[in-house]
């Protein structure tokens, strides 16, 4: 495949400003700004709590270009298919509405509202930028963080035991038109299934992985290594489902050993070289089911 | 043209005629009845919305929230633990000072489970920021609907319309219904101050420091001191053009009563038949008819009651731990009274449950009211369960 450079791929018009409150380094700032830039101005994003609930600054500022609605926790797939509804009513089919969470505002507390609109199938795209924990609140665990990280609630000797909720198959399962992984180290990629989810109508769900220096404990400079890193080991693949059954790997994983993966990042640094196994053969469990999924679509 | 129709249904027409454009609904006993109708409306076309069927009670109003703020007519309907569940975003409509209006009908909380009516769920949403209208006939629950919309639209606050269970939603009675034409002149559609635009980006509900928190509370209860104006305004004209009035509060036969009964509801029907009798018979008792709720009719009170020297509030409701929550704001509101004008204020905890509440019930109040009012009496403890076993 040849090279497109970013600056032709990724559109030059910024729906997100400069003095957005981010930490150094934040993945989820980063898959808001490509988003945005690849949906263009019309646009309405409503957000429930998370991280963005403070990097979109405090009332009256916003660092965002688009209107934004802030929601409960629990509710940015059912304000979103609000927002569409009213829309709808006024003719406006053009406008692309997206609800962004958090993972746990998806994983956890939105999952019934998300598998509501999903079931509906209703006309939104849905964004979750994944930091694998409650990091707004202060590093709690969240069903999408991986077995074996520590977080404040699953401390050191007790690190978490349960393994990432799979909720990308989760989505497909409600044979909705369009699920993908995403990567903030892939944005040729990301851009490519932001463009693809914006043209089809119904439920389209995007699932970014997005590095977190405080709550992973790296430095701000790792973001991108480390997120490619997640796709290179097999830890994130990147696939897009078109109506849950049509699974297909976007980018090449060669499979490396997720060790390097882990010992970079200070919530892994306890882990033993038996539970690096035990992570190691997980994710190659997890690439065989995947495998089988792309190759016989269930 | 007129109708005979359940309670239920009665929110149904006032939802079509008042052109909802997008309803999201649960099921719940004994509510249901509303939402079906709707959603018929919605699929023959008479009523053109978008009905968003969601998975939950909470998520229903998440949806109208979403829709609100996009500039849409939303509306909704719920019951009881749908509208506890909903509770949350109940303050989330009130602050966003969305004009979403959503029918209660009133139904007891569980345990143990029970579909009969009491004001406890609706009660408990007290302080969220809603307008609370209580109706007492199906004519009112149809008139209410329509005028909620109107009232919502002119102060950007929600608006709950509550009827009992069954006594009124499942009860079918005559029901003027009042032409499409005439209540487009009434009620025009929404133009919102604010909404969800592409073309003038902003944002909503961002964090607020202690700097403006405050200031925006103010906002919202300044909005809940002009609703009391307005419902004014919007009864008046709804009279000017339908011949049918409300107010926030109605006073009957309470010339020279020297005792009154308060009410809300459809105890009031049966309470004027109680006043009635008695004053065939000479009795100077008449009746005060709470409609609205939030904002709190305090001044109206102390203008139909103040002088009044015995005062008895049938509460289908309980604040566990204090009292009937009806009683508990008129003693508020009425405290400020000069003494000589201050009447003697008795509570009664009547139908929770769906008990019935029969003139013999009423009587049974008037007779206690009565008995504790001789200077001989001990006082009455602050408020007498009625129609209960001890």
């Amino acid at each position: 495949m040849t090279q497109i450079p970013l600056k032709e791929l990724v559109p030059q018009e910024e729906l997100m400003t400069s003095g957005h409150l981010a930490c150094p380094g934040c993945g989820g700032s980063l898959a808001m700004r490509l988003v945005l830039k690849t949906l263009g101005p019309k646009t309405i994003v409503t957000l429930p709590a998370c991280c963005w609930t403070i990097v979109a600054g405090p009332w009256p500022q916003s660092s965002l270009g688009v209107p934004l609605f802030h929601t409960a926790f629990e509710t940015a797939a059912s304000a979103a298919s609000g927002i569409r509804a009213a829309l709808d009513m006024k003719g406006d089919t053009e406008t692309t509405v997206v609800a962004w969470a958090g993972d746990g505002g998806t994983f956890d507390i939105g999952l019934q509202a998300l598998s509501g609109a999903a079931e509906r199938n209703e006309d939104i795209l849905y964004v979750c930028y994944d930091n694998e924990a409650y990091m707004n609140t202060g590093i709690q665990r969240s069903s999408a963080t991986p077995w074996g990280a520590w977080t404040t609630t699953t401390p050191l000797g007790t690190p978490k035991s349960h393994p990432k909720k799979d909720l990308l198959a989760i989505l497909a399962a409600h044979g909705i038109p369009y699920a993908a992984t995403a990567s903030v180290a892939y944005v040729a990629d990301l851009v490519a299934k932001v463009k693809k989810a914006r043209a089809i109508h119904g439920t389209r769900f995007l699932h970014i992985l997005a590095p977190c220096p405080p709550g992973w404990k790296t430095s701000d400079e790792e973001t991108i290594e480390l997120a490619r890193m997640a796709v290179l080991n097999r830890v994130f693949p990147l696939i897009e489902v078109e109506d849950g059954r049509r699974w297909r790997f976007t980018v090449e994983h060669p499979g490396d050993p997720v060790k390097a993966y882990l010992k970079r990042q200070g919530r892994f640094r306890h882990l033993t070289e038996e539970q690096i196994l035990h992570v190691q053969a997980e994710t190659d469990e997890r690439w065989a089911r995947l495998e089988n999924r792309v190759a016989h679509g269930t | 043209m007129k109708k005979v129709i359940m309670g239920n249904h009665a929110v149904s027409w006032g939802v079509q005629l008042a052109r909802a454009e997008v309803i999201a609904a649960y099921p719940i006993t004994p509510q249901t009845q509303i939402v079906e109708a709707l959603s018929e409306m919605c699929a023959s076309g008479d009523l053109k919305a978008r009905f968003i069927k969601v998975e939950s009670e909470h998520s229903a109003m998440a949806a109208c929230i979403g829709a609100s703020a996009t500039g849409a007519r939303a509306f909704t309907a719920t019951s009881s633990q749908g509208l506890a569940l909903m509770h949350e975003l109940l303050h989330w409509a009130g602050g966003g000072r969305l004009p979403i209006v959503m029918a209660d009908v009133n139904r007891a909380m569980a345990p143990g489970w029970t579909v009969w009516t009491d004001q406890n769920d609706s009660l408990s949403q007290r302080d969220t920021g809603w307008i609370q209208l209580y109706c007492e006939t199906n004519q009112e629950v149809l008139d209410t609907t329509i005028q909620s919309f109107k009232l919502a639209e002119a102060v950007d606050l929600p608006v709950m319309l509550v009827l009992d269970a069954f006594y009124l939603s499942h009860t079918s009675e005559p029901v003027d219904i009042p032409e499409a034409a005439e209540v487009d002149a009434f009620l025009p559609p929404r133009t919102a101050r604010y909404r969800l635009d592409t073309s003038d980006p902003h944002a909503y509900g961002a964090l607020t420091t202690p700097a403006v928190y405050m200031e925006m509370r103010l906002r919202q209860q300044e909005a809940m001191e002009r609703a009391r104006v307005v419902l004014d305004e919007i009864d008046a004209e709804w009279g000017k053009r339908f011949g049918r009035r409300y107010g926030a509060i109605e006073a009957y036969r309470m010339e020279g009563a020297e005792l009154a009964l308060v009410t809300s509801g459809t105890i009031t029907s049966t309470s004027r038949q109680v006043v009635n009798d008695l004053r065939e018979r000479g009795e100077k008792v008449g009746l005060v008819k709470v409609r609205m709720f939030r904002p709190f009719p305090g001044e109206a009170l102390r203008g139909a009651l103040g002088g009044v020297p015995q005062v008895a509030v049938l509460d289908r409701n309980i604040s566990p731990g204090h009292s009937g929550i009806f009683a508990e704001e008129l003693r508020a509101a009425l405290y400020d009274l000069p003494p000589g004008r201050r009447p003697a204020i008795h509570g009664y905890i009547v139908g929770l449950g769906g008990r019935d509440v029969t003139p013999a019930t009423i009587l049974d109040c008037i007779a206690r009211a009565r008995a504790a009012a001789k200077p001989s009496t001990a006082p009455e403890p602050e408020d007498i369960w009625v129609g209960v076993t001890p």
